[in-house]
């Protein structure tokens, strides 16, 4: 069996795949709903670049696994038990601030991943990620501006993000969480372990949060489960409105 | 018009009470490299930054330009309508303004 062949990097695959396809349709429901033009605009345009890297995750991962099942029967034809998607990424949307501050948090931990996966021992993953590093260094520049924007803004725009940052703290921790896929593709060169990522991550996202006057809330509990298709209610209600027309016209083309 | 100050916001003042919109900002894009900026359109934003990301994610997500330019649309001075006469009309009488009695070189180039 060649190295790639290897369920663990699979199963790394899908997780990679999962967060960006969750989260870029999450933002997506923003589409006509922003808070003015530019902004709409701007989130479409970071949830394209999400899907797009998602599909891109996801062909490699059907190939991978070869299996037979491409981009569109990953995304389209899994139910929530099998995504593997952190949590974070699959809550709902919330009101502006909470998107920003989860599109921050995401961000920089997709930058910091996506630069240790250009060093992947699989070419068309290091590929992938090099065009990914390009996007995440622009979503972590717009969203922190708008962190800073919002939490060093007005009372009320204060009040929202220290809100957002409060409920979305213990939904951080399951990006860093290590298990033994991540200990497998990382040792086989393949992927990076997710644990070496949180230190960098807190320098820079703390650093942020101080610039925007917002407060890092105490460390309590974090929650977990997304890896393994352990999920909230809530992803089930988005696949349901993400895959209705797939499922709906299986094999329909345009 | 009484004397009034030339104001740099006047007909632009985004903070006017009958505007909710942010201020506005003018976008310049630089085609290819070594080429002028040129007026592309323009954005609301409450900062530099933000008008800078949000002119490239309305006039260059498609990779339409090198380089931006977004300028505060306070900050133009322009010709209004009334000027038309005096700043333009006089230059219309006076061929010799225009250099056209001469004969181009052979070997100069003709735009």
């Amino acid at each position: 069996m060649p190295i790639s062949a290897q369920p663990g990097f699979v199963s790394y695959l899908l997780r990679l795949g999962d967060d960006r396809l969750v989260l870029g349709h999450r933002l997506s429901e923003w589409c006509g709903h922003g808070p003015i033009l530019e902004e709409d605009i701007a989130l479409a345009n970071v949830a394209l670049d999400l899907v797009g890297e998602a599909t891109l995750l996801l062909k490699l991962a059907g190939e991978t696994e070869s299996a037979g099942r491409n981009e569109d029967a990953l995304a389209y034809f899994r139910d929530s038990t099998e995504y593997r998607n952190a949590l974070i990424a699959e809550l709902p949307k919330g009101d502006f601030g909470f998107t920003i501050v989860r599109q921050f948090f995401f961000s920089v931990f997709s930058l910091l991943q996506m630069q240790a996966l250009q060093r992947s021992s699989n070419a068309e993953l290091a590929g992938i990620a090099a065009k990914a590093v390009k996007e995440a260094k622009y979503h972590v520049r717009h969203s922190a501006q708008w962190v800073v924007t919002l939490g060093d803004g007005t009372e009320e725009s204060h009040a929202r993000a220290q809100a957002a940052v409060d409920e979305l703290w213990r939904y951080t921790g399951e990006l860093f969480l290590t298990d033994a896929v991540e200990q497998e593709v990382a040792s086989a060169g393949l992927g990076v372990d997710a644990s070496t990522l949180a230190e960098p991550w807190h320098a820079q996202v703390e650093e942020i949060l101080r610039r925007a006057t917002l407060t890092v809330p105490p460390v309590s509990y974090m929650q977990r489960g997304g890896r393994d298709g352990r999920h909230t209610e809530h992803l089930g209600h988005m696949l349901s409105e993400m895959q209705i027309v797939a499922r709906s016209h299986p094999g329909a083309t345009w | 018009m009484p004397d009034q100050p030339t104001s740099p916001t006047n007909g632009t003042d985004a903070t006017s009470p009958a505007d909710s919109q942010w201020p506005l900002w003018e976008v310049f894009l630089q085609p290819p490299k070594g080429e002028a900026h040129e007026h592309a359109g323009s954005v609301h934003a409450v900062s530099a930054e933000q008008a800078l990301q949000n002119a490239r994610d309305v006039y260059a997500r498609r990779g339409e330009a090198v380089s931006i330019w977004v300028v505060p649309s306070a900050s133009i001075t322009a010709s209004t309508p009334d000027d038309m006469g005096p700043f333009f009309d006089p230059g219309n009488d006076k061929p010799y303004r225009h250099p056209q009695f001469y004969k181009v070189p052979r070997g100069v180039r003709v735009f």
